[in-house]
C-alpha cells in the first residue's frame, strides 16, 4: 500500500516541487535587499523571513514526511530482498530492478499503461472536444446536459467499478442480457473474462468515467474565448466549422495541453478501476504497473520487488511529466518566447 | 490468499471496535510475560496475562471460547486471558500488521506451510515441540503442516479437505451419481451438459479455487514423496507435475464450468461460484469444508438443502493414492516471546473436552480423534470420515509454498485456463522460486 501511495505521489511531486524551492529561495534573497535602509537594519527582512518560514513550514513538513520520506524508503526497500517483517538484511543491489524489468507480467503491465494512455487521449480528446463545442452553443437544456455529462466523473471510482462489473458479467449481466435478447453473440467468458476483450472493456469504462472531466475542462476553456473573435470571423464570412477550426480550437490550446498532461499522468498511475473490474486478470491481460506492484507487494509479500516496481513507476511518471512540461506546457507560460523569435531578436 | 471462512459479517463493526479498545491494552500483556522465565507451564504462582486472537466473532463460537477461557482461568488463578474475537478478514489484516510491528498476541491462528516457515525464519513464532509434546502425539499426522525442520510450531484445531459439493436433487433428476473415476466424472459432465445444466462453478477471479484443481491432479499423478519434497524444495522437475498440468488442460477443454468463470469471484454475492451452487444455477463446485457455511451465509442464513459431498475422483495411472486429499486448517500458535502458560492453554484448547464441544457446535472439523464422532452436520461428518481415513492430507500448495511461490503457481494455473501452454505452470512456479 505504501508503495502505491509513494508511486502516486510521484506525479504530484513533480508539480509540487517548484513551490517549496521558490519559497526557500526567496527567504535567502530577501534579507539582503534592505541593506540600504541602514538604521532599521535587517529587522523587516528577518520578520518577513520568519513569517514565510512560519507559513511554509507546516506544508513543508507534510511534504517531506508524506512525499519525500516514502520515496526515500521505497528506494531503500527496493535494494533489499525483504518480506515486510523481520530485519531487512539481505542487500541485493539492483537485482529487484532487473527482475521487474525482465518480468513479462510487468512488461505487459507497462504496455497496458501505454495503451491506456494513447487510447485515452485518442478517444477522449476528439470526443470531449466535439461534445464541448456542441454544448457551448445556445441550445435548450444546456445546463442540464452539461450536468449530466459530468455525472460519471463525480461518481466514486469504486462505485463505478462495481456497477460496471455487474453490468458486464457473463450471462447475468445487463449487457449480456440486452445483446442476447437481440441476438448478438457475446463472448462466453463475458467481456471482462475474455483475454481479448478485457482491456477494451476496461478502456470503455475508463472513457465513460473520465470523458466528463475533459468536457468540463474544455467548456471552461471555451468560456475564455472572446465572443468578438467569433463575430469578427462571422463578418468575414467564416462558417461555424471554420470558426471552430481556425479560431476557437487554437485558442483552446492551453486547456487541451493541460488536460493531456492530467490524462497522461492518470493513465500511468491507473489502479482502482482496473483492480475492481478485473484485478489485473484474466491471465494478467489487464494488469497495470500499479496493480503489478500491489499483487507483488501485498499478495506475494515481495516488498523489495514491489518497491523496485514502484520506483520504476515513479521514474516513468516523472520523466513523462518533466518532458511534457519542458516540450509542451512551456509554450503556455506567460513569458514564453518561441526560439525563432528569440533568434530574430538577438540578430 | 483470501481463503475465507465466511462468517456472518454482522459483528464486524463490533469486532473492529473491540479490537481497537483492546489494542490499547495490548502493550501491557507483554509485561506479564517477561516475569516468567522458568518453564512453570501453568503451575507457577506469578500472575501472567495471555492475549488470544481468534475469529469466532459470532455466537455460539464466541461465547464458547469465552467459556473455555473462563474455565481455564478458574483452574489457573494466576493466569488472565484477554480475548480479541475478530471477523476473519480483519484478523488476517491485523495479524499481518502485528507480524510487521513485532507487537504480537501471545496466541494467534496460523495456517502453516510456507507462511509459517516465513514467520519462523523471522523469529516470530515459538517452538512448542517439547512443551506440547503430549498434545502433538494425540493429534498425530495432522500436525505435519505446522512443522519446520522437524520442530512443531502450531497445534491444528480444525482440519478439512477439499472436495466436490453437489446438489443431490439436480444430480438425481439427471440420473448421474457421484463418480469414482475421472471417466465416470467426464460421463456425468457430458450428461449434465446435454441436459442443459452447467456442471460446475469456479471462482477463477480469486485464482485459488481454480488452482485447487491443479493441486489435486498433481496429488493424484505424483507419488507422495514427490509432492512433499517438490513443495519443500521448490523442485518440480519430475514429469508428473507436467502430466498433472496436461490433465488440467484436458479438463478445461471439456468446458465443464459456468459461463464467465474467469471473471467469477469465489464467495461474494449471488453470482459468485458459491452463490451459483446455492441458487441451483450449477450442479456442483469443488471447495473446502467451509462451503456449507458460505452458502448458508449467501442464502439469508438458512442452510442450503440437498447438498452432499464427494471426493476428487481417482486418476487412472497416477502414482498418487486415490484416497489422499488436499486440505488445510487452522492451528493455534504462540508468538516467540509468549509465556509458557500460553502453550499450556493451547494444549487445553486441544483437549478432548474442549474439542468435543467445538465439534458439537459445528465450529469446525476437530483434529483430536476423541471428538471425531461429535460433528453434528451429516455432510461435514462424512467429510470428516473421509479425512480421518485418508492416508495423506497435503496442505494447499499455495500455503505450503508460501505467499510468493504459491501465488505464482495460482496465477499460472489461471493462465492455463485462459489458454496458456500447460508447461508454464511448472516454469512460472520455478521462476518465482528463484526469488526465495
Amino acid at each position: 500500500m505504501a508503495d502505491e501511495a509513494t508511486a502516486r505521489r510521484g506525479g504530484t511531486a513533480s508539480t509540487a516541487t517548484p513551490n517549496p524551492t521558490e519559497a526557500a529561495g526567496s527567504t535567502q534573497v530577501l534579507p539582503a535587499a534592505p541593506a540600504r535602509a541602514g538604521r532599521r537594519g535587517t529587522r523587516p527582512g528577518l520578520r518577513k523571513g520568519l513569517e514565510i518560514a512560519f507559513f511554509v513550514t507546516p506544508a513543508l513538513v507534510v511534504f517531506l514526511g508524506f512525499v519525500v520520506w516514502p520515496v526515500v524508503k521505497a528506494i531503500q526497500y527496493s535494494l533489499y530482498n525483504w518480506r515486510g517483517y523481520g530485519p531487512m538484511v539481505d542487500f541485493v543491489g539492483l537485482k529487484n530492478f532487473t527482475y521487474v524489468l525482465g518480468n513479462t507480467v510487468f512488461q505487459g503491465a507497462l504496455s497496458h499503461n501505454l495503451i491506456i494512455m494513447v487510447l485515452s487521449i485518442a478517444i477522449q480528446l476528439p470526443l470531449g472536444l466535439g461534445i464541448a463545442l456542441l454544448l457551448n452553443r445556445k441550445i435548450r437544456g444546456r445546463n442540464l446536459l452539461r450536468t449530466l455529462v459530468f455525472v460519471p466523473w463525480v461518481l466514486s471510482e469504486v462505485v463505478t467499478g462495481v456497477i460496471w462489473r455487474q453490468m458486464l458479467q457473463a450471462d447475468y449481466g445487463l449487457l449480456d442480457t440486452l445483446l442476447g435478447s437481440i441476438g448478438i453473440p457475446t463472448p462466453q467468458q463475458g467481456f471482462l473474462g475474455d483475454t481479448s476483450y478485457a482491456l477494451a472493456a476496461v478502456m470503455v469504462v475508463l472513457t465513460w468515467k473520465y470523458l466528463g472531466l475533459a468536457i468540463v475542462l474544455f467548456l471552461a476553456g471555451l468560456a475564455g474565448v472572446p465572443e468578438e473573435l467569433n463575430e469578427a470571423a462571422q463578418i468575414d464570412g467564416a462558417s461555424w466549422w471554420q470558426i471552430q477550426r481556425r479560431v476557437t480550437i487554437p485558442l483552446l490550446g492551453p486547456t487541451v495541453r493541460t488536460w493531456i498532461f492530467l490524462s497522461m499522468i492518470g493513465s500511468i498511475q491507473v489502479f482502482d478501476m482496473v483492480w475492481i473490474l478485473t484485478g489485473g486478470g484474466p491471465a494478467e491481460s489487464t494488469n497495470t504497473m500499479a496493480t503489478f506492484l500491489y499483487s507483488w507487494g501485498v499478495d506475494r509479500n515481495l516488498i523489495g520487488v514491489a518497491s523496485a516496481a514502484s520506483v520504476i513507476l515513479f521514474v516513468i511518471a516523472l520523466v513523462f511529466a518533466l518532458t511534457y512540461q519542458r516540450l509542451v506546457l512551456r509554450r503556455d507560460a506567460i513569458d514564453y518566447v518561441p526560439r525563432k523569435a528569440r533568434k530574430a531578436a538577438t540578430r | 490468499m483470501a481463503r475465507m471462512r465466511a462468517r456472518a459479517g454482522a459483528a464486524v463493526v463490533l469486532g473492529v471496535s473491540v479490537a481497537m479498545l483492546l489494542a490499547a491494552c495490548g502493550g501491557d500483556s507483554d509485561n506479564g510475560s517477561e516475569g516468567t522465565d522458568e518453564p512453570s507451564a501453568g503451575s507457577g504462582d506469578e500472575a501472567v496475562t495471555i492475549t488470544w486472537w481468534h475469529n469466532s466473532n459470532t455466537d455460539p463460537g464466541m461465547g464458547y471460547y469465552q467459556q473455555v477461557a473462563d474455565d481455564y482461568m478458574a483452574e489457573n488463578p494466576n493466569v488472565t486471558i484477554e480475548i480479541e474475537a475478530m471477523a476473519h478478514e480483519d484478523m488476517v489484516t491485523q495479524l499481518e500488521a502485528a507480524f510487521q510491528s513485532g507487537n504480537m498476541p501471545d496466541i494467534y491462528m496460523e495456517r502453516g506451510g510456507g507462511e509459517l516457515r516465513q514467520h519462523v525464519e523471522a523469529g516470530l513464532t515459538k517452538d512448542i515441540s517439547d512443551l506440547a509434546a503430549d498434545t502433538i502425539s494425540t493429534i498425530g499426522g495432522s500436525v505435519a503442516g505446522w512443522q519446520v525442520d522437524g520442530k512443531t510450531y502450531g497445534l491444528p484445531f480444525s482440519m478439512g479437505v477439499v472436495g466436490f459439493w453437489y446438489n443431490t436433487q439436480i444430480w438425481a433428476d439427471n440420473g448421474v451419481e457421484p463418480p469414482a473415476t475421472w471417466d465416470d466424472f467426464y460421463a456425468a459432465i457430458d450428461t449434465l451438459k446435454a441436459n442443459g445444466v452447467a456442471p460446475l462453478s469456479v471462482g477463477a477471479a480469486d485464482q485459488w479455487p481454480l488452482a485447487h484443481y491443479y493441486y489435486y491432479f498433481a496429488l493424484r499423478e505424483c507419488a507422495q514423496d514427490t509432492v512433499v519434497n517438490g513443495l519443500a524444495e521448490f523442485d518440480f522437475s519430475d514429469e508428473c507435475w507436467n502430466t498433472a498440468a496436461s490433465d488440467l488442460k484436458a479438463f478445461v477443454d471439456s468446458q465443464p464450468f459456468n459461463d464467465g468463470f474467469l471473471a467469477t469471484v469465489a464467495q461474494e454475492g449471488a453470482t459468485s461460484a458459491s452463490g451459483l451452487l446455492a441458487n441451483g444455477q450449477v450442479s456442483a463446485e469443488m471447495q473446502g469444508h467451509w462451503e456449507p457455511g458460505v452458502m448458508q451465509g449467501l442464502n439469508d442464513g438458512t442452510p442450503v438443502e440437498n447438498i452432499d459431498w464427494f471426493p476428487f475422483p481417482a486418476v487412472e495411472g497416477g502414482a498418487g493414492d486415490p484416497a489422499a486429499a488436499i486440505g488445510g486448517g487452522d492451528a493455534w500458535a504462540a508468538s516467540a516471546d509468549a509465556p509458557d502458560e500460553a502453550v499450556d492453554f493451547m494444549m487445553y484448547l486441544l483437549s478432548d473436552e474442549v474439542q468435543i464441544g467445538f465439534a458439537e457446535l459445528n465450529m469446525g472439523l476437530p483434529t483430536n480423534p476423541a471428538a471425531s464422532g461429535s460433528v453434528a452436520d451429516p455432510a461435514l461428518a462424512s467429510l470428516l470420515e473421509f479425512r480421518d481415513a485418508s492416508p495423506f492430507i497435503q496442505l494447499y500448495f499455495d500455503t505450503a509454498l508460501g505467499t510468493n511461490v504459491g501465488n505464482a503457481m495460482n496465477a499460472a494455473v489461471v493462465n492455463v485456463f485462459a489458454g496458456a501452454d500447460p508447461a508454464t505452470i511448472v516454469a512460472d512456479t520455478q521462476a518465482a522460486a528463484e526469488l526465495e
